[in-house]
């Protein structure tokens, strides 16, 4: 099995996030920058592939210099090698540029399943799956809480999450699939790990490497454009009361009081 | 006027609420036309409700072809409807499975997309929250036919009854598209409660509930009040809900008009989810936690002691 598994570093998940004053794209500065914490249940998914059934699993990754930490933590966590597309010219890509530039790379490479993670905690879109799926020209398995491959077969069958249960869901590779949080326990790296990393293959390609148009990339060839952006207005604090044994009624009372029930 | 298309969010037929919100919110942009995507025989669960809420025209393509794969047939299908009628723009439901769709189509129709918006000027500026609603901003698409994926409680539907002209689309889906296919569906837990997403009041539970038998507790208020049941994540992690029922930065975005949080310490993964609902209730036993900074009503307390109570004022209390 060929398998490719997309990573994003974003700003801690903790970390207050902000835009940029000056171009409105995600403030990457002033905060500690970490993987996409779902994309490790798609790096996870992708290792426990390849312990089952062979093969060979390349991290893919667009965003800055910087980013190269990212891939070097799913190198450690077991990854065999690693694609880092990275050009000034790409900064502030929306993701329709991301998967068209992401789809460039991934098909050099051939894949037998492309895996990402549900969404990145730091634009929310939840559509690089789906986009992936629709530039490589290959089945959609995106929301999948389990991941069952028949490499004889040449089969992939996921579990799809829906509201009140799952689709069994299924299609010929090569595919992608999209992993949702929970689908599995993401391993720690270990020290081992983190000194094998080091000497792992990485490729870092210019968008001129990738073949990509400069003009349909960045913020020049973003489809959309912020026109204002301002904090939100802090929600301040109401009433706290303490319970003295009519804590239910009291809320009750509060409710009534705003026509809520 | 120029036509708006919408795309119909419904489950075998029976349309859901962010329809309705859709189409009047298509309203102030221009001439609604709304697509039902469906299985055979679906659309007549759909009709009246659809010319209820003023869509002018329907697409209707029902077709085992949509409903029996992932993405890529119904994305094929509502991409060249827009690029057959050129509409002022295409409005979506934010769930899982038409923000998919929606972001395929702005790919065929090489758009520019939109999502999460809680609200569309007449000018196609939208307004979404971003970073779990702590940053406001307005956006704008700049190339070809505008896709908006749209909160579901952005708009209040407003009826505009008439008679829509029906178009019916004869679909024919490239064997390309038909890559995912749907071999069973499988229904764990058949509520009856309102769509998470959707409910005008949630009533979520977290860590404090401290074993899964606990969120019993939750759901009986929930269903006094009508309410949706979500979860943090550390009770879904713990494996006392399901994971369909998250509430953070990483599972549901709600903004209802009550959220009542039960043993939620409100933490950032928490409040990301939730903190543009109207009106928050906290129930936590810290008085450090902080949700206490945030909700409009905070007890301070045992849950176990003011769940059940505040259930039976509530019953009291709609019972006259």
């Amino acid at each position: 099995m060929n398998i490719v598994v997309t990573v994003k570093q974003v700003p801690d998940t903790w970390a207050e996030k902000k835009l940029d004053a000056a171009d409105k794209t995600v403030d990457r500065k002033s905060v500690d920058n970490v993987m996409n914490e779902m994309d490790e249940y798609g790096v996870e998914e992708a290792l426990k592939i390849k312990e089952a059934h062979g093969g060979e699993v390349t991290v893919v990754t667009m965003g800055p210099v910087k980013a190269v930490e990212t891939i070097r933590k799913a190198l450690s966590m077991g990854a065999d090698k690693a694609v880092h597309l990275t050009d000034d010219s790409l900064h502030g890509s929306d993701a329709l540029a991301t998967s068209a530039a992401l789809a460039k790379v991934i098909s050099t490479l051939s894949p037998d399943l492309v895996i990402t993670s549900s969404e990145a905690s730091d634009a929310r879109g939840g559509v690089i799956g789906a986009l992936l799926a629709e530039r490589l020209g290959l089945p959609q398995l995106t929301q999948a809480r389990k991941v069952t491959v028949d490499p004889g077969a040449s089969k992939v069958t996921i579990e799809r999450l829906a509201d009140n249960g799952y689709a069994l869901v299924e299609a010929s590779l090569p595919a992608v699939v999209g992993v949702v949080e929970k689908i599995n326990q993401p391993r720690y790296p270990s020290f081992k790990g983190i000194m094998a990393a080091k000497k792992k293959p990485l490729t870092t390609l210019s968008a001129a490497d990738a073949g990509l148009d400069a003009a349909a990339v960045g913020l020049a060839g973003a489809a959309s454009s912020v026109v204002t952006a301002q904090a939100a207005p802090p929600r301040s604090s109401g009433t706290i009361v303490k319970d003295e044994g009519d804590g239910g009624t009291k809320i009750a009372g509060f409710l009534a009081a705003q026509k809520l029930i | 006027m120029a036509e708006v298309l919408v795309l119909v969010e419904h489950a075998d037929g029976e349309p859901k609420k962010v329809t309705a919100e859709l189409l009047t919110l298509a309203r102030t942009l221009g001439e609604p036309s709304a697509v039902f995507l469906g299985a055979p025989g679906t659309y007549a669960k759909a009709k009246e409700y659809l010319a209820q809420y003023g869509a002018a025209k329907v697409y209707v393509a029902e077709s085992d072809d949509i409903a029996g794969y992932i993405g890529g047939p119904a994305a094929e299908v509502l991409a060249n409807l827009a690029g057959a009628a050129s509409p002022v723009a295409v409005l979506v439901a934010a769930t899982a499975d038409s923000r998919e769709v929606a972001a395929r189509v702005a790919a065929r129709l090489d758009s520019g997309l939109i999502w999460d918006a809680t609200a569309l000027s007449a000018d196609l500026v939208a307004t979404q929250g971003i970073f779990g609603g702590s940053t406001i901003v307005t956006s704008k698409v700049t190339k070809g036919v505008p896709v908006v994926v749209v909160r579901p409680n952005a708009t209040a539907p407003e009826a505009a009854p008439g008679t829509p002209t029906e178009q019916i689309v004869d679909v024919a889906v490239s064997d390309a598209a038909k890559g995912a296919k749907i071999v069973d569906r499988v229904v764990e837990a058949k509520s009856g409660r309102p769509d998470l997403t959707e409910a005008q009041v949630v009533v979520s539970g977290g860590r404090g509930l401290g074993a899964a038998e606990h969120f019993a507790l939750v759901e009986k208020l929930a269903d006094t009040l009508g309410a949706a049941v979500g979860a943090s994540r550390a009770a879904t992690d713990a494996g006392w809900y399901p994971h369909q029922n998250q509430v953070g930065q990483t599972g549901k975005t709600v903004s209802p008009q009550l959220y009542i949080a039960v043993g939620i310490s409100g933490a950032i993964q928490h409040r990301a989810g939730m903190q543009t609902s109207k009106t928050i209730v906290a129930v936590n036993k810290d008085p450090e936690a902080p949700i206490f900074e945030f909700a409009d009503y905070g007890l301070v307390g045992d849950l176990f002691n003011v769940v059940p109570q505040l259930t039976e004022e509530i019953g009291k209390h709609k019972a006259g």
